[in-house]
């Protein structure tokens, strides 16, 4: 079956002389909850930006639905819905109408775009705000907006450049419960994000791309079974002054007072509950302290960081 | 995209430029009704009834032709460039490019968007001129094609200006020091008659010279120059325009990284 995306060899050198993409290779099967992952500056929007072709490549070979960019652009972009980044939408025009004009774009008459406009607005929660200024609505309504306007034309492929950023937690349960839903009627989804749990809830299979470069590109469940240390907090009943000693594993008091316990691969939780129960210590609830996606992502980032340059902060 | 589809697309960038300039038309529809009022009532009346006849016909007959003409080219040529500008401005064009509109019916939207303003206030500032003197229709036809092509030619100026501009100081500094001059140089308030011969040269190398009298050929019937070889001009300059605007678009310039 077709890829709904076929990158190779994809290169890209700004004027400036910065080279953000060093050849890139990367295939999203059709159907896919796809997360491409990567420090700021690592290159992710450029890569999005040539398949939505708001970015020249310099080298290499890009198709949509087996359209090659190159030779058959409008029938690549036809299959393609894309929220980018940054609001890019008319702020004084009114919300139905900038869905509406954007369907105008793909060649769909008035009619037919008002009722794919009122479908989309309706799902996310717009319709009352249709004959709103843009200018008007709030973050969340505008992200959301957005992704109505992206989807009017009823793409195959919809490509997010973090779509949840400076969006409630609430709000961003609802948009992953809507592109979950978009995905199980066939959907694929391209998506961008900063919040790794996000990555991690939604997405079956996750590239990195780090100066230019995939560094990896492979299923969730296996990246995340290379993980071969977590750190769990449990919270005790009565406030301990030290940390217990638990044979095999190690265990401090956070700041709070909170017990931290790392867990090596192989290692049993059990134990660390059995050995709790020895020493008299009742744990009243339980969570990781830090993303397992997170964790690793971090790793594999610094990892692949050039001499000099350890952490992946200020590389915006 | 089938013919059907690529119309579709097409009149959607038409119909938004129509709505945003009616939208905002304190801005964009009743300045140039005012300021063409005064040059009626300034140039025309109080100071043209001292000039006596030029070409042959009273001042105010000989500039109504012209000071329409200038009108069309300033309100084409702006409607397009602040609107393609904005869009730029606030990324909205992506919304186009992302889409699988070609690029020649890009140019055609905003063209014709263009055009739609510059000759709405050009059918406003006649109607107001009729207040003030009495137009005689000489030949329709070379009106309508001099005023339709002299419009087409500007906004495809205003297209390309809002192209390669990358602030809003590029967006003002061709109508400011480039049209303004061109038209007032261009023979809307004088015949270049009045000029010693070496200005008369040099006024022929004035584009708008040929756009200004090929439309007062229309109305009066009289010109300073051929104007078989004024729509040569224009269409002239609407094809090299038109060239080197595509040819941009295809480049993606100071649109695509």
């Amino acid at each position: 079956m077709t890829n709904a995306l076929d990158i190779e060899g994809l290169t890209k050198t700004y004027g400036s002389g910065f080279e953000a993409l060093k050849g890139i290779d990367l295939k999203v099967a059709q159907g896919d909850f796809f997360a491409l992952l990567g420090p700021n500056g690592a290159g992710k929007s450029t890569t999005l930006g040539i398949v939505c072709s708001l970015v020249t490549k310099s080298a290499g070979k890009v198709s949509v639905f087996g359209y090659d960019i190159d030779t058959h652009l409008s029938d690549a972009k036809l299959h393609l819905g894309v929220v980018p980044q940054e609001f890019n939408f008319n702020q004084f025009e009114k919300v139905f109408d900038i869905v509406t004009i954007q369907a105008g774009y793909y060649g769909i008459p008035l009619k037919k775009a008002a009722v794919s406009a009122e479908k989309y607005l309706k799902k996310l929660g717009l319709w009352d705000k249709r004959n709103t200024p843009a200018r008007m609505l709030s973050g969340g309504m505008k992200r959301r907006l957005m992704i109505a306007r992206a989807l009017v034309h009823e793409p195959k492929l919809l490509i997010l450049d973090e779509p949840t950023a400076g969006v409630d937690i609430e709000l961003r349960r609802s948009m992953w419960s809507f592109l979950e839903d978009m995905n199980r009627q066939g959907t694929t989804i391209i998506l961008t994000t900063h919040y790794l749990e996000e990555a991690e809830a939604l997405c079956r299979n996750i590239a990195i791309i780090d100066h230019g470069r995939i560094v990896r590109n492979t299923s969730k469940r296996e990246l995340l079974q290379q993980l071969s240390l977590e750190t769990f907090l449990l919270d005790t009943e009565l406030a301990l002054d030290t940390a217990p000693d638990l044979e095999g594993f190690s265990c401090r008091l956070d700041d709070e007072g909170v017990l931290e316990v790392d867990v090596h691969k192989g290692q049993a939780l059990n134990d660390v509950f059995m050995q709790l129960e020895q020493q008299r210590v009742k744990v009243v609830s339980m969570r990781t302290k830090a993303n397992r996606l997170e964790e690793l992502f971090i790793r594999m980032v610094e990892h692949n960081a050039p001499k000099g340059e350890t952490k992946t902060e200020g590389r915006a | 995209m089938n013919a059907q589809a690529l119309f579709t697309a097409y009149t959607t960038i038409v119909l938004r430029e129509i709505r945003r300039f009616t939208r905002i038309w304190p801005q964009t529809l009743l300045p140039p009704a005012v300021t063409m009022t005064l040059y009626f009532i300034i140039f025309g009346n109080l100071i043209g009834s001292r000039i006596g006849e030029m070409g042959g016909f009273d001042y105010m007959s000989f500039i109504v032709p012209g000071l329409i003409m200038m009108a069309v080219i300033t309100n084409s040529y702006a409607n397009v460039v602040s609107s393609f500008f904005s869009m730029k401005f606030q990324r909205s064009v992506e919304e186009l490019l992302v889409s699988p509109v070609p690029n020649w019916v890009i140019l055609a939207g905003y063209v014709t968007g263009g055009m739609a303003r510059g000759l709405g206030i050009g059918v406003i500032v006649t109607l107001l001129s009729l207040a003030f003197t009495q137009l005689k229709i000489h030949s329709l036809p070379m009106v309508v094609v001099t005023v339709f092509l002299t419009s087409a030619l500007f906004s495809v100026g205003g297209f390309i200006n809002a192209l390669l501009a990358t602030k809003f100081d590029d967006v003002s500094i061709v109508p400011t020091f480039v049209l303004t001059p061109l038209t007032y140089l261009g023979g809307v308030f004088y015949s270049i008659d009045l000029l010693p011969d070496f200005w008369q040269g040099v006024s022929m190398a004035n584009p708008i010279l040929y756009m200004v009298n090929g439309f007062r050929f229309g109305i009066l019937g009289v010109s300073d120059v051929n104007p078989f070889v004024s729509l040569g001009m224009i269409l002239a300059f609407i094809a090299v325009l038109t060239f080197i605007a595509l040819r941009l678009l295809a480049r993606g310039k100071g649109i695509r990284h």
